[in-house]
């Protein structure tokens, strides 16, 4: 049984973004990247039914520069995932052509039951990838996934939406799963898994060998832009009472929001 | 003409508001405008589009449709859209919105984007949104001709006066059949009728000064009188006291009120990622070197336990 991992590298929460001098893209160095949290948690959901179901085979999937994204994939595998596939693409590509060439990439293995996906990836949170490679695949898909149990050819799943309310789907495989946190909890690469990961085989493929090309992207963000400096924070000082006193004055004379 | 299609929600028989601010968008372009619903009620809406120029009205009353089910609604919508081949599809970036129109971009080609908190449709389309989580904003081109479908961030864009005098017409869908993958199994109502994180007008979130679960009571003691949405920090989601749907943050909801209250929360990077889109924020916290004063409009420092009951208590007066 295959499985499949859809993961992208993003840089770290802790990154402070700084823009280009022409401002039509983030500068990029110095820049930690890391795998995006919610894809941590496709990757372990993948190990997991792996560890419960046998015989299945979990290969990781990322889209990006070679020489950058590798990383990725070695980490998928040190946590437990069996291989790896690299789509080299120097260029950013919107959501939908990222799916089209994550898409082809799973059909050209053949048969599969599952693909994971986190709900987002935490850069342009587009959110978009994972529903789309299931609409190309024509398989159904549940996003937001924060639970998720698996019967013969059937994965039921749970997610949250607005106001705390939970929606329960039922799927019928193959099937893709976006995942939210809370659908289980991420284990950390280990040392021996991290030996074991330098031997496990990555598949390197390009945009062309599946018919895919950046030019095809029909979305593009330019112009960047800082968020405009806040004025200084204006500090109420007093005892409780005239502190209190005083913001709420603040709020309904200067924000006008009370 | 080009065509808008317009994804309007209704909440007890009205528009809602976030459902008028992407009208507002429509109004104001060039285009002529359709909308849909789908669910109980949908095609009632019919009567209160004539102001805002809608041409046609299409909604769908079916039993599959009652709830919401990807399958469904995406078949819904793709029936509209071929019918109509509409040029841009509009819609607020809610979960329903952003876990299906996905699908329908990738099955009719489209560009598509969520989160989109500035807007303008004309000859050009003038269109923006936050990047990293609100660290940055970009611009969104567009490269080429294909239909393009654009989710609105709620509380973004102002409601204009709708005033036109069009009378729309009401046109029910009649779904064909669906794969039938996807088997809805229930719906849990969350117990927060309050409006959720993502389209509240007034946030007050709780950090890990808040010492324990119980004491999250004092926040909503707060928010009752303000009508706020409570929001909390990753620390004590991590900690178990609230549930992650509560996250403000990088890693949880990014989000954009007009009133912010953080309370006990340091304003750690990724913290301050998903609220410095707020318009006002005022932050209680003991510590005068916290971060979050460097991007709040408003900050007290001292002790959350002693200011928070006396501002619960002043705000509750002057709503009463
Ligand atoms: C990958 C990653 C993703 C993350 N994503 C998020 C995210 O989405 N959202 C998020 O919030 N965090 C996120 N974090 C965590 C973040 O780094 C911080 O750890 C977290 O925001 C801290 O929460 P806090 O401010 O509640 O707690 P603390 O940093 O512990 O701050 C508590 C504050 O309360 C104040 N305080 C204590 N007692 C009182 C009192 N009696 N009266 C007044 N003030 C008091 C203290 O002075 C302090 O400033 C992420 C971290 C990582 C690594």
């Amino acid at each position: 049984m295959r499985i499949f991992v859809c993961i992208k590298q993003v840089p770290d929460t802790e990154t402070r973004i700084k823009l280009s001098s022409d401002s039509q893209k983030i500068e990029t160095g110095g820049v930690k990247w890391i795998i995006s949290p919610y894809d941590e948690f496709a990757i372990e959901e993948a190990i997991r039914f792996k560890e419960s179901h046998g015989d299945a085979q979990v290969t990781a999937v990322t889209l990006g520069p070679k020489a950058r994204v590798n990383n990725a994939l070695l980490t998928a595998m040190a946590m437990g995932a069996d291989d790896s596939i690299l789509i080299d693409s120097e260029q950013d590509l919107d959501a939908l052509t990222t799916a089209k060439a994550l898409a082809a990439a799973i059909k050209a293995e053949g048969d599969f039951s599952l693909v994971f996906s986190g709900k987002e990836a935490i850069d342009d949170s587009v959110s978009a990838v994972g529903q789309m490679v299931a609409q190309i695949l024509e398989i159904p898909h549940a996003s937001v996934v924060s639970k998720a149990t698996y019967e013969e050819g059937k994965v039921t799943a749970e997610r949250e939406v607005e106001g705390g309310t939970k929606e329960m789907t039922k799927l019928t495989m193959p099937a893709l799963i976006a995942a939210n946190k809370g659908l289980n909890k991420p284990r950390f690469a280990s040392l021996p898994g991290i030996m074991k990961a330098k031997k496990k085989p990555i598949k390197n493929v390009t945009l062309d060998d599946l018919g895919v090309s950046a030019g095809q992207s029909k979305v593009k963000f330019t112009n960047f832009a800082l968020p405009a400096e806040k004025p200084p924070c204006k500090m109420i000082e007093g005892d409780p009472q005239a502190q209190v006193s005083e913001l709420i004055r603040l709020l309904q004379e200067e924000a006008k929001v009370l | 003409m080009k065509k808008i299609l317009v994804l309007v929600e209704s909440k007890n028989g009205k528009l809602k508001k976030s459902s008028q601010e992407v009208l507002s968008v429509a109004l104001n372009s060039n285009y002529e405008t359709y909308t849909c619903a789908a669910g109980e009620g949908s095609g009632g809406l019919g009567t209160e589009l004539g102001v805002w120029g809608v041409q046609k009205h299409y909604y769908c009353t079916d039993t599959s449709v009652a709830q919401y089910n990807p399958e469904s609604y995406q078949q819904f919508f793709a029936q509209i859209f071929e019918t109509l081949k509409p040029d841009v599809v509009l819609g607020t970036s809610n979960m329903l919105a952003r876990d299906v129109m996905p699908r329908l971009a990738a099955q009719f080609d489209c560009a598509y984007m969520s989160d989109i908190t500035e807007l303008s449709i004309g000859d050009d389309i003038i269109c923006k949104r936050p990047m990293y989580a609100g660290k940055c904003m970009a611009q969104v081109s567009f490269t080429d001709e294909s239909s393009k479908i654009l989710l609105v961030r709620a509380n973004q864009i102002p409601v204009v006066d709708a005033s036109k005098a069009e009378s729309t017409e009401a046109v029910a869908v009649t779904l064909n059949g669906t794969a039938g993958k996807t088997e809805l199994v229930s719906i849990e109502k969350g117990e927060s009728e309050k409006l959720d994180l993502t389209e509240a007008d007034v946030i007050v979130s709780g950090g890990r000064g808040m010492k324990d679960a119980d004491q999250f009571k004092l926040l909503y003691d707060l928010a009752e009188p303000l009508h706020a949405t409570v929001g909390a920090s990753r620390a004590v989601v991590d900690l178990g006291w609230v549930p992650h749907s509560l996250q403000v943050g990088q890693t949880g909801k990014t989000v954009t009120p007009t009133l912010y209250i953080a309370v006990g929360i340091s304003g750690a990077i990724q913290h301050l990622a998903g609220m410095s889109g707020s318009k006002f924020i005022v932050a209680i916290n003991k510590d005068e070197k916290a971060p979050i004063f460097q991007k709040a409009s408003y900050g007290l420092v001292g002790d959350l336990f002693e200011i928070l009951p006396v501002l619960a208590e002043k705000v509750k007066a002057l709503k009463a």
